[in-house]
Formats: structure tokens, sequence, C-alpha cells
């Protein structure tokens, strides 16, 4: 507790010096081990990786390259085995205990004996804000999410895309800056998805946030992205980083201009890079 | 008029027909037939179980022959059958609860009164300490190891030993009547509730575990928002055990208290004066009220669940 404290303490005169110039997340040499009955598993080596705010970033790699455990130790979900993470210029830990980020899992993890308005409201509580707060704010997510009218429903009775877009909603319903989203769309249609990506961009767009986004899809982290993060596993590493020059107002069709084209092309020569060394190894 | 009694007759008919339709795509049809079928081997097996003692007060009574009908009958009016008819046994229950003002010591709903007393209480008990321990197992590691052996151990013991131990100690210090009659139904439905509620505290999926701890949420918020609701089909379906060995607890506690009330002492009773007819009420009684007891805990689960999407 007392070690909490002190880190606090850290983060306010870090935030008074460097004000919004802070990244929003800094990784440096950043390994993670680990240790089964076996042989060591190399989940993580040698990453480093800094995103300011305001971002839109995707991590993109095949299964088992270590994304989603990078996302894990952002949130303070999994421990590192070396180097340091800063998560607004203070721990994970920290920034997990000052409720600095909203995560959505792959699946909702809806509570299925809540309704979706008391879905919702579930963080809320939990910080302990008062009832007329919560009911106002969840009125607003759902709003953003377009639920609206579905507040008494219960999770089995709402579509898988519906349950998602309700998880969304809940993460945005304490109003975080660092928003850490882990294949959300992934067990949806393509159909479902690309509405979904379009909703996502516009309400990055309204809301400023920073969006730390896995997937496994190029087109859907080229769409979504200002920048791009080429995973590649065993051990799971940064390939490649590519800072997308694609305005931000961007709608669906833009999946059909060449530069567009030209940064799927250069994720997926990144991708096959990756396999390549992958192979040598194995 | 023969046109309409044909027309009563079919529509008779389509009616019976309906009826048999239904009878089969519902529950009534197997329902009655395996009471049917219970009840004929009863039948069967009180004739058999009392018929040695009929033959012999025919040849105590001289009798050379007698005819089968006449043993079959008088099976089933003995004063005191091996194997009462179940006829008997519903004339023994409309007797001693119909037709007994309730508040008589020879009312059987009075005797049953005093048992539920102190199975509910022991129930209420046990639950209490059931919940209690499988939060305190869930939450300390080093519990699980300590208290697990023992509760398992605790049930081994027949309660038919243990619960005059139980009695004769509590006596000592002064607690008789209810108190101890609802500590014997406590100790044996503690178990099935710590059994169902460690599953069930332990029931969420990781990924709803990691949400909480996104949130920040301390050990009692945990507790509070996610293990306890999830945990409550585990209950449920470890109250429904609970509930019924709440009232064997309390009958089995009311037998070495030479208790002067409750179905216990009425099935001591019944069995000093070889009283197979009042034993075998007491019987049924005690399962009536054990089945009640069982429904109402599936109506209160019934009830959450229309409160909780389906999810109790």
């Amino acid at each position: 507790m007392v070690a909490v404290l002190e880190e606090r303490d850290v983060m306010t005169s870090v935030e008074t010096t460097k004000g919004n110039a802070m990244p929003a997340v800094d990784i440096s040499g950043v390994n993670l081990v680990f240790q089964t009955a076996d042989t060591p598993v190399y989940a993580l080596a040698d990453v480093n990786l800094t995103i300011p705010r305001g971002e839109f970033v995707s991590f993109i790699g095949p299964s088992g390259c270590g994304k989603t455990t990078l996302l894990r130790v952002i949130a303070d979900l999994q421990q590192v085995t070396g180097g340091e993470v800063r998560v607004n210029g203070v721990s994970p830990q920290t920034a997990r205990l000052d409720r600095a980020y909203g995560y959505v899992f792959q699946a909702p993890a809806l509570y299925p004996w809540r309704s979706i308005l008391r879905n919702i409201t579930l963080p809320l509580e939990i910080i302990g804000l008062p009832k007329a707060e919560r009911l106002a704010r969840a009125k607003r997510v759902l709003d953003l999410v377009n639920l609206t009218g579905f507040e008494k429903k219960f999770p089995w009775q709402l579509s898988g895309g519906m349950q998602q877009r309700v998880s969304i909603a809940r993460a945005l319903s304490v109003d975080p800056e660092l928003l850490l989203m882990d294949e959300p769309f992934g067990a949806l249609d393509e159909i479902i998805r690309d509405h979904l990506n379009e909703q996502l961009l516009d309400l990055w767009r309204r809301t400023g946030k920073t969006l730390l986004f896995v997937t496994h899809s190029i087109p859907e982290a080229v769409f979504l992205s200002t920048k791009i993060v080429v995973m590649s596993p065993r051990p799971g590493r940064i390939i490649d980083v590519i800072d997308s020059n694609l305005p931000r107002d961007r709608k669906l069709d833009i999946r059909e201009t060449p530069e567009f084209v030209a940064i799927a092309h250069r994720v997926r020569e990144g991708l096959r890079a990756g396999h390549s060394y992958d192979d040598q190894h194995v | 008029m023969p046109g309409t009694a044909m027309m009563t007759s079919m529509s008779e008919w389509h009616s019976v027909r309906t009826m048999l339709t239904r009878l089969a795509k519902g529950a009534t049809l197997p329902v009655a037939t395996v009471l049917l079928f219970i009840l004929a081997l009863w039948y069967a097996g009180a004739v058999k179980l009392n018929a040695p003692l009929v033959q012999d007060q025919y040849e105590r009574a001289g009798r050379g022959s007698w005819a089968w009908s006449e043993l079959v009958s008088d099976t089933m009016t003995m004063e005191r059958p091996i194997l009462p008819a179940p006829h008997q046994v519903l004339l023994e229950l409309d007797r001693s609860v119909l037709q007994t003002a309730i508040t008589s010591r020879r009312s059987l709903v009075y005797h049953a009164w005093v048992t539920l007393e102190s199975a509910l209480f022991g129930f209420a008990l046990g639950t209490l300490l059931g919940i209690g321990l499988a939060i305190m197992i869930v939450h300390v590691a080093s519990l699980q190891r300590a208290l697990m052996p023992w509760i398992i151990a605790s049930q081994t013991v027949p309660i038919l030993a243990i619960a005059p131990m139980i009695v004769v100690v509590l006596g000592s210090l002064g607690l008789v009547g209810l108190l101890p009659k609802a500590i014997i139904s406590a100790y044996l439905c503690f178990f099935p509730v710590t059994i169902s509620m460690v599953k069930g505290l332990t029931s969420p999926e990781p990924i709803q575990l990691d949400l909480m701890r996104t949130y920040s949420a301390s050990t009692t918020q945990t507790l509070r928002y996610l293990r306890l609701p999830a945990s409550l089909p585990f209950l449920f379906a470890g109250l429904k055990v609970a509930i019924s060995l709440a009232v064997v607890g309390a009958i089995v506690g009311e037998l070495p208290t030479g208790a002067q009330a409750g179905l216990g002492a009425r099935l001591l009773a019944g069995s000093y004066y070889g009283q197979t007819v009042q034993i075998w009420s007491a019987l049924i009684m005690a399962s009536i009220l054990a089945g009640g007891c069982v429904g109402l805990i599936g109506g209160i689960q019934r009830g959450l669940n229309r409160r909780f999407g389906g999810a109790a």
C-alpha cells in the first residue's frame, strides 16, 4: 500500500513536468517468460514501443505472437519478467488501481444475471458513483453504441454483436482515457464487423481516446489504425511498426484506395517475414 | 332420438380421445404409472408379509379352512400389521390430521409443526455455517486443506451415533428443547451447502474475474458482484438437499431426547407399542413435510430466476 502511494506521488510530479506530452503507454525492453513443466515459453522478447496519446494502435500477428499478452501486461493482468512498462507515466498496477483504462475482452463477458443496464453500471457501482450519475452515464454510452431501448433485456436475449457492443459500452462508461480491446470483433461475421469498425472509428474520433486494438485481420488493422504494430511468434516480438498516412476521417470504401492497399501490403510482408524467421528456428 | 345419442357418444369419444392424447404427451401418464406401480407393490407386500400372522390367528382359533379372499382382506384390517396397507395409513392420516384439532397432542399436524420448527431453525443455522465455511475456503487457500478433511469426516460419523452425544453435552450446558434438535439438523445440512457453495463461488470464468481486476474491485466487491450471484444455481441445488436433511436431523434429534412431541417422538412411541400404522403415517407426514420444504426452496429459486434473467 505504501509503495502504491509513493508511486502515485511520482505520477503527479511526472504529470506536472511533462503534461500532455507524456505517452499513453511506454514499453521498454519487455520480456515475459512463462515457466512451463518442460521448457520455458518466451511469450514476449525485447519489446520496445511508445504509444502517444490519442492514437489508434492495432497489434496484428498470428496466434501465439504475444499480442494479447502484451495487452494484458499493459492492463496489469499479467506481470513481465523483465523490462519496464509505463501507463500514463506510472506502473501498470498504479494505472489499474487508478482505473486509467477500459478493457474489452475477446468474449463479451457480460454477467448473465444482470440486465444490460446493470451490466453497464457494474463498474460504476464498484467505483461508488451515485445512482443518478450511473444511470446518466449508462444512457450516454448505450446511445454511443446504438443500443438505446435494450436496458431491460438480459444478455442471452441479444445477438453476439450486440453483446459485444454492450461490453464496449461498459468499458466506456468509466470514461477512461485509454481503451484496450482484445479482438473484440473476432467472433463476429464480416458484415457486422465492418459496421462495428465504422462505429468504433467514429467513437474514437469523437472522444479522442487512445485505443489499443488486438486483431488478426489485416483489413481491420489497416482500416482502423493510425499505427500498426506487426508481431511474430516464438518468441513474441515486434517485427514492424507502421505509421498510417490515411486520413483520420475514413469510410469503408477507403479500402479500395492505393494507399490502403500499400499499407496492407507492408503489413502482409511483415507477417510473412515473421513467419520465415519462425521456420528457420523450427 | 338415436341421432342425438350418437352425437353425444361421438363428442364424448372425442373428449376422451383428447384426454388420452394429453395424458400421453404430458407428465401425467408416467407419474400415474409409477404411483400405481408403487401402490400395487405396497399392497402385494402387505398381503405377503401379514399373511403368516393372520394364518397363525386362524390356527389359534382352531380354524382348519379359510378362503383366500378372506385371508387377503384380513391382512389389510389388522391392528398391528407388519406392513400396513396404504388405505390403512391414509385412514390414520385422515384421523390424526383432519379429524383432530391441530392443538391436540394427538394431531399429527401438531407434531409435524414441532419438527418443522427445529428443522427450519437448524436449516437456517446450517445454511449460514455452510456459506460462511465456503467463503472462507474459497478465499484462504490454506483453509481448504485445513478444514476440508474435518468437514468430510464430520459426515462420515453416523448421525444416530453423534445425536445423543450432542443432546447430552448441550443438556449439561442447560440447553434443552428446540436448540439441540436444531443443532443436529444444522450438523447434517451445512455439508451440502458448503460443498455446493465452494463449487459455486469458484464457478466464475477467468475472463469474468479478469474483468473485476480491471475495475480494481476489492475482494469483497468481487464476492458481492460476481462470486455470490454466480453461485446461486449451485446454492439452490445444495439447499434442496440440505432442507430435507434438516427434517431428517430434527426427527433423529427427537429420538434420544425422549421428546414428548414431534414426528420423531411419534415414531418412537409407535415402535414402543408396535403401532405400525402410526409409524407409517408419521413417516408419510415426514416425507410430505420434506417435500413441501424442497418445493418451497424451488419456488424461491423460480422467483429469483425471474429477477435475474434465468441465471439463478
